[in-house]
């Protein structure tokens, strides 16, 4: 088992034709990715790696039957590029662009108010279930079918988590990249839902950073089902502890601003709420390894 | 990104947004023509440069004839000028705004800031003008008003009204205050702004609702859209070292430390730099090459980091994922040839091709450490810039 993506997920790509985008559509094919089909308005009609092209997500959509897309659109059309999905009533949505504007977050954030999609991203690494399906950018090379599932605010450190816990002999059910931007489609509360929900996760892996409240948030949520029984170990990281305040580290939604969304707070609620923290991202795998034997 | 005081409240006074009457200056002798123009016999000499609680230190100087506007003039101007939020080095002064003076009836605090929590833009209020809100935040929480905009309707009169009224306004300027506040969150969505501080929002003597201070900050990822606000920035107020990375598009924050850094993706670039610490050393920036980084990307990182004097030491890390390790090693080799490397030199690469670009290293005319873990590349660079530093005591002695 594993959530949100499996090897019977039927993927389209909005954007294939761009050079990144074709780059790793051929990784995502190449690790057994399902995909479907792409969509570049005006290449309606051709074929782009062996994969019919549309001119529309809708139109993508009913000749496909894609339940997954994943957009490689460069930031100033993001935006529309997600309302177009949403629109076609697309499940799943993975927005990989960086630099979307963050008011045009704001309004797609609006638009996903009772619309039947979720959206992962943006400026996220995408996700991949172990062995099954990759959407994204995500390293495949790197997983292996296992127990842990990892949900991270940062690409990179993902990676990391992924790295190490394959080292470790534990592999992932599914790893997933929430993004680095401040208003963003999916919170770190209901991937943890659906990990704790999920029988193949036996442990998480939660890796956050500086700015916002959402490790908080995140912390508050396992403590609470932690007291009504459901709970699995839990690995923390936050990135960013040596920070100078008001200085945005990279990330739009990295910055420690107001007093608030520093790591120190962030690792006491995660310590708080039980959540083993990593010393550095260099042992992720190692604390979880040390945890899961105590 | 940041502008001025006088570029922030030019901006508003086009969305109707009520302003003193007020004139840009940069010379003493332009001063006193702006003061002219004004007219009237009491003005505020107001230095701008990029920072709030600017008064405090002594940057707001109210004047009420010419031989004192000149003195204001000439003190402030070529002056750094250090406020809590500038850092000891303060900024440069090298334009002033002259503003008739206001007889204030009342201060009150307003601004427009994207809210992670609601995933909207929020409208903050406080009858507490004039003070560092913070401050307020923390001694009289209960005075300050929040209000969360739906995207799609954008701030309604009656919304705005609402906070006029609990802030406090008598009914004669209710209608003028929200017209205010309407105006200001126009020019906030309008221009995909990230923050619109009006700190104070008065009413003066004669009833009339102005924006007595603006401090702005936009979007930079939205400057595309506002060609006209990308050129109001002004580079005198920024950190040299950071001016010149992000004209080559690079993600670079300056730090005290000496090792360089140049690593992909924030989150580790955060981690990495803290793992640096950890070690026992200090990092010189946070540099992100960002996604699908080209070889001239990755040199013109390195001269980035090198611009910077006090580097002892690089350190390179790379997981790459959208990136590709090849193109980071091929990137090194150029800085290597063009830029030439005078430190030691870490570099993990792991990720997307790693054994191409491991093997493109191999081909180095510089000495390189590799480092296969996170936390390996952080030891040895401490490792290389301890021995560094020690050897160049040892020269200079």
């Amino acid at each position: 088992m594993s959530i949100l993506i499996d090897q019977t997920t039927r993927v389209i790509c909005q954007g294939m034709t761009g050079a990144t985008a074709t780059f790793h559509t051929e990784q995502a094919i190449a690790y057994g990715t399902r995909m479907v089909g792409g969509v570049t308005p005006g290449k309606g009609g051709s074929t782009h790696l062996g994969l019919p092209m549309f001119d529309t997500v809708a139109e993508a959509k009913a000749r496909t039957e894609a339940d997954a897309t994943v957009i490689y659109v460069p930031p100033a059309f993001a935006a529309d590029a997600i309302l177009e999905a949403v629109d076609a009533e697309i499940p799943l949505i993975v927005v990989i662009t960086e630099g979307i504007p963050v008011l045009d977050m704001v309004r797609v954030r609006r638009a996903l108010d009772g619309s039947r999609s979720r959206v992962i991203g943006p400026n996220c690494p995408g996700l991949v279930t172990a062995g099954a399906c990759k959407i994204g950018i995500m390293p495949g090379s790197m997983f292996s079918p296992g127990s842990v599932g990892v949900v991270s605010r940062s690409g990179t450190l993902t990676y990391e988590a992924v790295f190490q816990t394959t080292r470790a002999g534990l592999g992932q059910t599914t790893a997933v990249g929430i993004g680095g931007d401040p208003v963003r489609g999916t919170e770190f509360i209901p991937v943890l839902e659906m990990f704790l929900a999920d029988e193949a996760t036996r442990s998480i892996i939660l890796i956050g950073e500086i700015g916002g409240s959402g490790e908080e948030d995140a912390a508050e949520f396992l403590r609470d089902e932690a007291r009504r029984g459901r709970s699995k170990p839990v690995v923390g990281f936050i990135a960013g502890r040596t920070a100078p305040p008001g200085r945005r580290m990279g990330h739009a939604g990295a910055i420690v601003s107001g007093g608030r969304g520093g790591a120190e707070e962030k690792i006491a609620a995660f310590e708080a709420a039980g959540v083993r923290v990593a010393p550095s991202p260099a042992r992720l795998g190692q604390t979880l390894v040390e945890h899961l034997k105590s | 990104m940041d502008i001025h005081e006088y570029q922030g409240k030019a901006l508003l006074a086009r969305y109707g947004v009520a302003i003193p009457k007020g004139n840009f200056a940069d010379s003493a002798k332009q001063a006193i023509e702006r003061a002219h123009e004004i007219g009237g016999g009491k003005w505020v000499v107001k230095a701008q440069i990029h920072s709030g609680a600017r008064g405090k230190a002594g940057g707001i100087k109210v004047v009420s004839s010419e031989a004192e506007l000149a003195q204001a003039a000439e003190s402030l101007l070529g002056k750094r000028l250090v406020t809590v939020q500038t850092g000891p080095a303060g900024k440069l002064v090298s334009r002033l705004y002259i503003e008739a003076a206001t007889d204030i009836a009342k201060e009150y605090y307003l601004s427009y800031v994207i809210d992670r929590k609601s995933e909207r833009s929020m409208v903050v209020a406080s009858a507490a003008g004039g003070m560092d809100i913070e401050e307020v935040a923390a001694k009289q929480p209960e005075s300050i008003i929040r209000l969360s905009v739906d995207p799609g309707m954008g701030l309604q009169p009656f919304q705005a009204r609402g906070i006029a009224v609990k802030l406090g306004f008598p009914a004669e300027q209710i209608g003028k205050a929200a017209e205010l506040m309407v105006a200001a969150y126009k020019a906030f969505v309008d221009l995909d702004a990230t923050m619109i501080e009006i700190n104070p929002m008065v009413a003066d003597t004669a009833g009339k609702v102005m924006a007595l201070d603006v401090k702005a900050s936009f979007d930079d990822n939205a400057m595309f859209r506002h060609s006209d606000i990308a050129e109001l920035r002004d580079k005198s107020q920024e950190d040299p070292r950071e001016t010149h990375a992000s004209d080559q598009g690079l993600a670079y924050v300056g730090l005290d430390g000496r090792i360089g850094c140049i690593i992909n993706g924030a989150g580790l670039a955060m981690a990495t730099l803290d793992m640096i610490k950890l070690a026992g050393g200090e990092p010189a920036n946070f540099l992100d090459i960002g996604g699908g980084a080209s070889p001239e990307r990755v040199a013109k990182s390195f001269r980035a980091v090198l611009q910077d004097p006090k580097v002892e030491t690089i350190l390179v890390n790379i997981f790459a994922g959208i990136n590709r390790c090849d193109w980071v090693a091929e990137g090194v080799i150029k800085a290597i040839e063009e830029v030439g490397i005078p430190v030691p030199l870490v570099v993990r690469l792991e990720g997307t091709n790693q054994e191409q670009g491991l093997a493109i290293l191999k081909g180095a005319k510089h000495p390189i450490i590799t480092a296969s873990t996170l936390g390996e590349a952080a030891d040895k660079a401490v490792a290389a810039w301890k021995e560094f530093t020690k050897e160049n005591v040892k020269a200079t002695a």
